[in-house]
């Protein structure tokens, strides 16, 4: 760690957090960075699928039955392990339970796939119960590609890099197996205030 | 730490600033003096880490805009919604001390020996590497035809503006085309566009001549004029590109 | 900004790679275990717009290489890349 101070440098973050919002070692922003580890999927909505592969097995639902599923909008604070933190973003989306519930398997791990080759793992309990949504609206418009759209993983109480974007679907699995970042040094499970970033935090 | 000084460039040292010069409304130069600077190549760049008390980091990379003969020079651009360069252009003054690491790159580097006609194509602050190899060119006292293709905004926004009149006055195997994409000065008999494959046929050399090729700006305007340059028949491996990423040219 | 924009070369890792590896890597050239093109490393496509640095192969786009940086470890996956060439 640098010795070294930088006279007169502050940075762009936000000094006001609210009490007990921003997890530790986060910061607030106002805008919406965009990360990528690639260039932007577009997969055309007649050929999107999402599937739930269980076993041998797979159930699947292609954009319009994803979209009469019952959705939900709610109002979350998403944490990126980069260390920005952002209050109150809006998303319109299926909870996870019920995409969920129309498979019968009892596995307690997901691996979820995206678009891209992009993937996190997750235990199957971190996604019901009003935790988890497969998203297809921020900020009352449709998610845009550079955000994940059509549809994204969302996952808030986690590190963002969880909330998968460009998400396709779940292999369902017995352990727990790491994705994309959880190979190569990120935490397997993503806790912002036990501020689990790396592996062995 | 003990190693530091064996390491040299390969880690952070601190830089103190000797001099700043404003060169256009956004784009400031500033002259760095380093005790184990064993100089550099043309086309090269450093890494800025800045470092609040809080002990929070930004890093970015500059590409050093002075000749290797010139010492270490940065020109860098006020982006609006940067977080380094606000900093480097708003706040930083003489005799403030800056972390760097570097010099940096074996591929986007030009060396005198190079006999090959150069095409040099920049896309607003990516000129700055370019300047680097104009200004080696010119220290070394090369004969090697060079031609520059830049592309600004504005006459305003044009870096290096009159350095690069003049050097283009003095005629000795260095040409300098400007193209002013939004706004042109009354009388201007200039190209007033983005660059386009006509603009590139009419101004780079002849794919026959085997010239070497370094193209630096943002990422779509690099892509551009690299894809038209193998358009005209240019072999994509004598085209050196550095892509700064973000928009507009 | 959209994600081509954020697109980058080597060099913009070019001080990372001096500092983990002791030397100048831009010029090290690698081969895409994928699609098998080979160049330079300075022509690649690097994100770092990321939780952590992804390298690209401009030729086919699958992963060369990753990297995470913590606080007091890396973590570099080169598993993309099957074979890199060095001048010794």
């Amino acid at each position: 760690m640098s010795g070294f101070i930088s006279r007169g440098f502050r940075g762009r973050r936000r000094e006001d957090a609210p009490e007990g919002r921003v997890p530790p070692g986060q910061y607030l922003t106002d805008d919406f960075p965009v990360l990528s580890a690639g260039p932007t999927p577009h997969t055309p909505l007649e050929e999107w699928t999402f599937e739930i592969r269980s076993g041998g097995a797979s159930v699947s639902w292609t954009w319009e039955e994803f979209r009469a599923l019952p959705s939900e909008t709610v109002t979350v604070d998403i944490h990126c392990v980069t260390k920005w933190s952002k209050l109150d973003t809006v998303w319109e989306g299926v909870p996870v339970e019920t995409l969920l519930e129309r498979v019968d398997d009892d596995s307690p791990y997901l691996l979820a796939f995206c678009d891209g080759g992009y993937t996190t793992n997750l235990p199957v309990e971190d996604v019901l119960d009003g935790k988890a949504w497969v998203a297809f609206a921020y900020g009352g418009e449709p998610l845009d590609p550079e955000h994940g759209g059509p549809a994204r993983l969302l996952v808030p109480h986690l590190y963002f890099w969880k909330s998968a974007k460009w998400v396709r679907g779940f292999e369902l699995r017995n352990e727990d197996e790491p994705g994309f970042w959880e190979q190569n040094g990120y935490h397997l499970y993503g806790d912002p205030w036990k501020e689990q970033r790396y592996w062995g935090d | 730490m003990e190693g530091t000084a064996v390491l040299g460039r390969l880690t952070w040292q601190v830089a103190q600033v000797t001099e700043t010069r404003q060169e256009t409304r956004r784009v400031k130069t500033i002259a760095l003096d380093l005790d184990d600077w064993r100089g550099h190549r043309a086309g090269q760049h450093v890494d800025v880490r800045l470092t609040a008390e809080d002990g929070y980091q930004a890093e970015r990379s500059y590409s050093i805009a002075s000749a290797p003969e010139q010492g270490l020079e940065l020109t860098v651009e006020r982006l609006d919604d940067g977080e380094v360069s606000p900093y480097l252009v708003d706040e930083l003054r003489n005799g403030d001390g800056l972390e760097i690491r570097g010099p940096i790159g074996g591929y986007f580097v030009w060396e005198a020996r190079d006999m090959r006609p150069v095409f040099l194509a920049a896309g607003g602050s990516g000129v700055v590497p370019l300047m680097a190899i104009i200004r080696h060119r010119i220290a070394v006292g090369s004969s090697t035809p060079m031609r520059l293709l830049y592309s600004s905004r504005s006459l305003d926004d044009v870096i290096y503006r009159v350095e690069l009149d003049q050097v283009a006055a003095n005629d000795n195997g260095i040409e300098i085309v400007h193209t002013l994409t939004r706004a042109q000065p009354e009388g201007w008999s200039g190209y007033s566009r983005r660059i386009d494959n006509d603009m590139l046929r009419e101004v780079a050399w002849s794919p026959s001549e085997s010239p070497s090729v370094f193209v630096c700006g943002a990422t779509r305007f690099v892509e551009a004029v690299a894809e038209g340059l193998v358009g005209l028949g240019y072999d994509p491996r004598s085209i050196k590109t550095e892509r700064y990423g973000g928009t507009g040219g | 900004m959209q994600t081509e924009d954020m697109k980058l070369d080597g060099s913009a890792i070019g001080g990372m790679m001096l500092e983990l590896f002791g030397r100048e890597m831009t010029t090290a050239v690698s081969t895409c275990r994928s699609c098998g093109a080979s160049g330079p490393l300075a022509v690649v496509d690097v994100y770092v717009q990321a939780p952590g640095t992804v390298v690209r192969c401009r030729t086919c786009e699958s992963v060369l290489m990753k990297i995470v940086r913590g606080p007091d470890r890396t973590w570099i996956d080169f598993s993309g890349v099957r074979v890199i060439e060095l001048e010794s």
